[in-house]
């Protein structure tokens, strides 16, 4: 098995990341050498075994529906890289590319 | 002085030396190795001094002191400190000042702890090596010419320096275990649940677990005392009573207490001569404690590492998905017109920040997350991968129905040379052959020094335990440590 370049720029895309050609060129056969090593865990007989996604025996955890403190707008805006008005600033979903004048 | 936490303590306690004294030592130390070592991304003088003279403080008038009052220690930099910056070692944190404290570093301040920086690490603590930080190599102060391993290099290397008596780590798939063996320190991965995870930056939530480094079993179990315990904030936390992990340390007689040799894990291809050797010698140091020593066997173990590599990856390329550059984090200053125009401005600066913002072996791996999540690949792939670890925890709850514990290698071989393994993704995998099973079973494993081999480079053991059963390893760790010296050995450059 062996992924195409159109496959991993596809896959590139999926995971939101802007691969240049000399990236996707090294990536490629290392993606292939670890999907090969990890395919052997088709060899393995799961029938009836139920799939594990937590180490704990523990059901979904209840608390009371209370208010607790959170952060403060002018907290959770610190770090981010555009603001304005109190609210994140983020490039246009569709369209080009315009920024509101603060 | 600075190789023991109950040291510090005692020396404070005697009046023969002050808080701020022994910080700034530490800190003084710290500075004088970054160029040698570079365990740290950030050091706070200034903070590190004010938290001591508080103890200090406290200490002259005579109100109640925490555990750790006065004990310098560091925190990896995956942990968010509301004080100093927490970047995981990426250019896409480069900068970032969490709002708030992790748990453990909340509990390391109610403990008087004084938290003098944080450790380098590799990036998002995918790697064995610290090479994939974006701030520089951590360098093995046993041989600088090697690595410290990884991904907690910076906090085992930081005591294995000298520069501090304590420092929390991460384990995700031998983040702990592995740099701490490369050291010739003690570290250990507590069970999944028995140390909070809020603030602890995700890379795998099933896997991930905060835990205690330092030289000897006796600081450690200190170290643990404080940061474990039931914590709501984090829905995986354990509402359990934490048991006092100084009590265990008190007898060293290990009779009736059973050990499980996992023989097999010698006899695999690239376990080298001088740790198979360390590990077969410490068999008959448990049994002259006392201990009954039998063969046994994890029959899925080899299926550990393929497991181990579907579901941290998968849960990574989710958990990472955050980073978007659009609330805080690296967002790239210029976009491409073509692309902003071919996806869309948003969906193109999501693309572009990522790209810039994440190295190599990041990528690597939300790429082969995102492989093994998507559509027509995660039956066979990520769903078989959960299915096996099943088996494979299966596999540990039939040997703990024979043995207490379970004895082995921590990591085939000792630290290698920097560059060695960097451009070899799967060589550098292998490195976690031994130390994935009690992530993906979600037990607690503890690495012991063991030697040193003909190069001068430590060796290690490790020892896995049932769910919760942590002072087991901390009584048998240190019933080994009372036998041998092997946790005494330091660097040549050590006292320097």
């Amino acid at each position: 098995m062996s992924l195409t370049v159109a496959e991993v720029r596809k896959l590139a895309l999926l995971a939101r990341l802007d691969l240049s050609d000399d990236e996707v060129a090294s990536v490629r056969p290392q993606l292939d050498s670890i999907l090969a090593f990890v395919k052997q865990l088709t060899e393995l007989d799961t029938t009836d075994v139920e799939p594990m996604t937590t180490a704990l025996d523990v059901d979904n955890r209840w608390r009371e529906d209370q208010q607790l403190p959170g952060l403060m707008n002018e907290e959770a805006l610190a770090n981010s890289p555009s603001q304005n008005e109190g609210c994140f600033l983020v490039p246009p979903v569709l369209g080009v590319v315009a920024s509101k004048k603060s | 002085m600075l190789d023991s936490a109950l040291e510090v303590l005692r020396l404070q306690s005697r009046g023969e030396a002050t808080a701020v004294e022994i910080a700034a030592k530490a800190i003084d130390k710290i500075e004088a190795s970054q160029g040698s070592i570079n365990a740290f991304t950030h050091v706070d003088r200034e903070l590190a001094l004010m938290a001591a003279e508080a103890v200090d403080q406290k200490r002259r008038n005579g109100e109640p002191l925490g555990p750790l009052a006065g004990v310098p220690v560091a925190v990896k930099d995956v942990l968010c400190t509301k004080d100093m910056p927490t970047t995981c070692s990426s250019n896409m944190l480069r900068g970032f000042r969490p709002p708030y404290d992790a748990t453990v570093v909340e509990k390391l301040r109610q403990s008087d702890a004084v938290i003098v920086g944080k450790t380098n690490m590799d990036e998002f603590a995918m790697g064995a090596s610290t090479e994939t930080s974006a701030y520089g190599v951590t360098r093995n102060p046993w041989d600088t010419s090697r690595t410290p391993g990884g991904s907690s290099g910076g906090a085992t290397a930081c005591v294995a320096a000298g520069t501090v008596p304590l420092s929390l780590g991460t384990d995700t798939g031998g983040s702990i275990r592995q740099p701490a063996g490369f050291c010739g320190v003690t570290g250990l991965k507590p069970t999944y649940g028995r140390v909070s995870r809020y603030g602890l930056v995700a890379f795998a939530s099933s896997l991930d677990q905060v835990g205690p480094i330092g030289w000897s079993v006796q600081d450690i179990a200190l170290l643990l005392q404080c940061i474990a315990g039931y914590e709501p904030r984090d829905s995986t936390s354990l509402n359990l009573e934490v048991p006092d992990y100084q009590a265990v340390l008190q007898s060293i007689d290990m009779r009736g207490m059973k050990i499980g040799v996992l023989r097999n894990e010698l006899d695999v291809d690239g376990v080298d001569d001088a740790v198979r050797d360390a590990v077969l010698s410490s068999i008959d140091i448990f049994r002259d404690a006392g201990a009954e020593m039998i063969e046994i066997s994890l029959p899925h173990s080899s299926y550990w590492v393929p497991t181990y590599y579907v579901i941290a990856p998968s849960e990574a390329s989710s958990n990472l998905s955050r980073y978007d550059g659009a609330h805080y984090g690296h967002r790239v200053p210029q976009l491409d017109p073509e692309k902003a125009e071919s996806l869309g401005p948003l969906v193109a600066t999501y693309c572009q920040s990522r790209a810039e913002g994440f190295g190599a072996e990041v990528k690597r791996r939300i790429m082969v997350g995102t492989y093994a999540l998507s559509e027509g690949y995660a039956d066979q792939y990520y769903n078989q991968a959960l299915k096996a670890r099943r088996l494979i925890k299966g596999d540990y709850d039939a040997a703990f129905s024979q043995v207490d514990l379970l004895l082995g290698p921590v990591s085939p071989t000792t630290a290698f040379r920097l560059g060695d393994k960097i451009d070899d993704p799967l060589q550098m995998y292998l490195c976690d052959l031994f130390t994935v099973g009690a992530n993906l079973a979600g037990i607690p494993a503890i690495s012991l020094p063991a030697g040193i081999d003909a190069a001068g480079l430590p060796l290690a053991i490790q020892l896995q335990a049932p769910p919760l059963a942590e002072t087991r390893l901390l009584f048998a760790g240190a019933a080994y440590q009372a036998e041998t010296d092997f946790h005494k050995l330091r660097p040549d450059n050590f006292g320097s």
